[in-house]
């Protein structure tokens, strides 16, 4: 047999290979470009090996952002995950004007433009025309999310929460939906509580839904940017600056461009740890059980 | 265990029936008994799905009451009723073993834990899944899931009654028979009441003491299955068992005999009335007998074909416009020219609107 041998094939993989390497790698590069140099201004660079990152790994701040992050993400699903999967649970089934209210109801936050839920909360939380900063001075508490901490820390996860559970609540309801009435039959007739029900047939169907859940949610808060930024713009204090804060200001406000990159570099390592971590711990829960 | 009794049951999904269409279960009232196995045969819409449903306790009648050992159940849930039920696809729960699977309807009944163990085994092993006990339910082939199922239907020695939804259905060929012969052992050793849907004639035949057709949501008759063969009391029944299914010609009324296309067939000796209707007369391809013309009450035919089903003969016969099929022994010889057919009385029926009337 004859084989025709020419280099068309290249031709074919072309447009992949340049949308990878425009998209994704020659940016990347650029980063890693930029990290190992101490830039003055349009070709005024040279060399620095890996000053930025030992100077990043010893940044103060950047360890408090780092801390306050992993807090808030941690809380994030804590709260948004249980909440998520009460509410799915919770929410009338086959196909009926009350589900598809329910469902349009749930979507509607998540449709909203990051930086208009960030103004909507601020003007929520204000305490002279705000409804729910108004309604806490009215019953005496004092709730300022600018200038108490806490306070503002506890805005940021709760907007958090309202605008994003949603999310967590439509993929379970997904997870839910795709049980076999059998299943639930089954269980009927081998005298299952509801505790049961849950633990053995919702639980375990919805697992997939839940990998994507936790990921989506962890990944997402880990990088939250522009809800905090408009909120409270970071603080009172550092009291909200997350990791994106800090590195915008460090790149666009000190136009440290060099360290900015190395940081860069080292959160894009630290989500993807994380992630990693998440998808690990999750699946081998699975896993484990198996044997 | 159990007696099931259908006291002028009935089910529609309509709201506010009134044709005899606006049934899935048409009225219905009879008494099955305890410890015997009994079949739900008919093909799929004809509401053996409603009925067992409804046995179960998964969907409660719009007419009529059901009665376990004379006591009215209707409304009760399936855990009240305690009967046990094994669906088409498999249900397992996935993150358990094997074991916990098979305990886990006793489990949730508190039964001790050495009786658990003890039935556990035991089913496991009629079911051929001692070797699987340790192993998580949701690595095991489809086959292996559906034993589960049936598993932990059978795994509570108290139940009023098991129900079986076409279990067989995702398993193959082989597998089925030795399943089914299992719970026909299981069946013998135990003497459960078991009801078991199916639309494979074959099933329900082996597997059941008692067969249930259904057809258009109507229970047409509830036999063993030598009755069902030999005296189908609905023209459906005399189609749907047996293969091939009852010779069926439409016909007039005489005297003592039935004309069709003017020819003369004895009837058994029975009342006839000869009121309204639509007649048929019918008769099994095991029953009509092949000669040769001249004979006795012998009718001339024309011989179109011959199968040769190997254990037998399947003959293909013209009667004026109707086609009729005759089951042959493997030596009988086929007369090529003279061939003739004789109808004897005694397995000649005569249906009236599609039911049995002579």
């Amino acid at each position: 047999m004859d084989k025709v041998q020419d280099n068309r094939a290249w031709f074919l993989i072309i447009p992949v290979f340049l949308i990878v390497a425009f998209s994704a790698v020659i940016p990347l590069m650029t980063v890693v470009n930029y990290s190992v140099q101490e830039i003055f201004g349009p070709g005024q660079t040279f060399f620095v090996g890996t000053e930025w990152f030992e100077a990043v790994l010893k940044d103060d701040r950047l360890h408090d952002a780092l801390v306050r992050q992993i807090i808030y993400s941690l809380a994030v699903l804590a709260i948004e995950i249980p909440l998520g999967i009460v509410i799915a649970l919770g929410m009338p089934g086959g196909r009926s004007a009350k589900t598809s209210l329910t469902l349009v109801l749930l979507a509607l936050p998540l449709l909203i433009p990051f930086n208009v839920v960030g103004t909507i909360w601020q003007i929520f939380g204000r305490g002279d025309i705000g409804l729910l900063g108004a309604t806490f001075r009215a019953i005496g508490i004092d709730y300022n999310y600018t200038n108490n901490s806490a306070h503002a820390w506890l805005t940021v996860l709760v907007m958090d929460v309202w605008h994003w559970t949603s999310l967590v609540a439509l993929l379970c309801y997904a997870g839910l939906q795709s049980i076999p009435p059998a299943f639930y039959q089954a269980a009927k007739i081998d005298g299952a509580s509801k505790w049961a029900v849950f633990r053995y047939i919702q639980l375990p169907k919805m697992r997939g839904v839940l990998i994507i859940a936790v990921l989506l949610r962890f990944m997402d808060s880990f990088m939250i940017y522009t809800e905090p930024f408009v909120l409270t713009g970071g603080g009172p204090g550092n009291s909200t600056t997350f990791l994106s804060q800090y590195l915008t200001q460090m790149a666009v406000g000190q136009f440290d461009i060099g360290k900015a990159a190395a940081f860069s570099i080292v959160y894009f390592l630290i989500v993807l740890l994380f992630s990693f971590i998440f998808y690990t711990i999750i699946t081998r829960t699975g896993e484990g059980e198996k044997k | 265990m159990a007696t099931i009794q259908f006291d002028n049951l009935g089910h529609s999904y309509h709201p506010h029936p009134n044709r005899p269409e606006d049934y899935a279960l048409r009225r219905l009232s009879q008494e099955w008994e305890d410890g015997k196995a009994y079949a739900l045969l008919g093909p799929s819409g004809c509401g053996k799905s409603t009925l067992l449903n409804i046995i179960s306790g998964l969907l409660v009648p719009s007419e009529g009451r059901v009665l376990f050992d004379g006591l009215d159940v209707t409304r009760c849930t399936p855990e009240e009723r305690n009967i046990a039920q094994v669906f088409q696809f498999p249900v397992i729960y996935d993150t358990m073993t094997v074991y916990e699977n098979l305990a886990f309807p006793l489990r949730n009944r508190k039964v001790p834990a050495a009786d658990v163990d003890r039935r556990v085994r035991q089913v496991a092993e009629a079911l051929d899944l001692t070797a699987d006990l340790k192993k998580r339910a949701q690595r095991l082939t489809p086959d292996a899931k559906q034993k589960i199922s049936m598993g932990r239907g059978l795994v509570r020695s108290d139940v009023a009654a098991i129900l079986f939804d076409e279990p067989l259905t995702v398993i193959d060929p082989h597998t089925k028979w030795i399943l089914r012969r299992k719970l026909r052992q299981i069946h013998e050793e135990y003497r459960l009441t078991m009801i078991y849907v199916t639309h494979d004639q074959v099933e329900a035949l082996t597997f059941a003491d008692k067969v249930a057709v259904m057809y258009e949501g109507a229970m047409v008759q509830l036999g063993t299955p030598q009755e069902l063969f030999e005296n189908p009391q609905h023209t459906f029944v005399g189609y749907f068992i047996g293969s091939p299914g009852i010779n069926l010609m439409p016909c007039t009324l005489g005297n003592d005999h039935a004309l069709v296309d003017g020819i003369a067939i004895p009837l058994p000796d029975r009342a006839v009335p000869s009121v309204g209707g639509k007649f048929e007369l019918g008769i099994r391809p095991e029953f009509l007998e092949l000669t040769r013309s001249g004979s006795a009450g012998a009718i001339p035919v024309q011989v179109t074909g011959v199968d040769d089903l190997g254990t037998s003969k399947l003959a293909t016969v013209r009667l004026n416009n109707h086609t009729l099929k005759v089951r042959l022994s493997e030596e009988q010889e086929i007369p090529a020219l003279d061939a003739a057919i004789h109808f004897p009385t005694r397995w000649t029926k005569l249906y009236r609107d599609s039911h049995l009337v002579g």
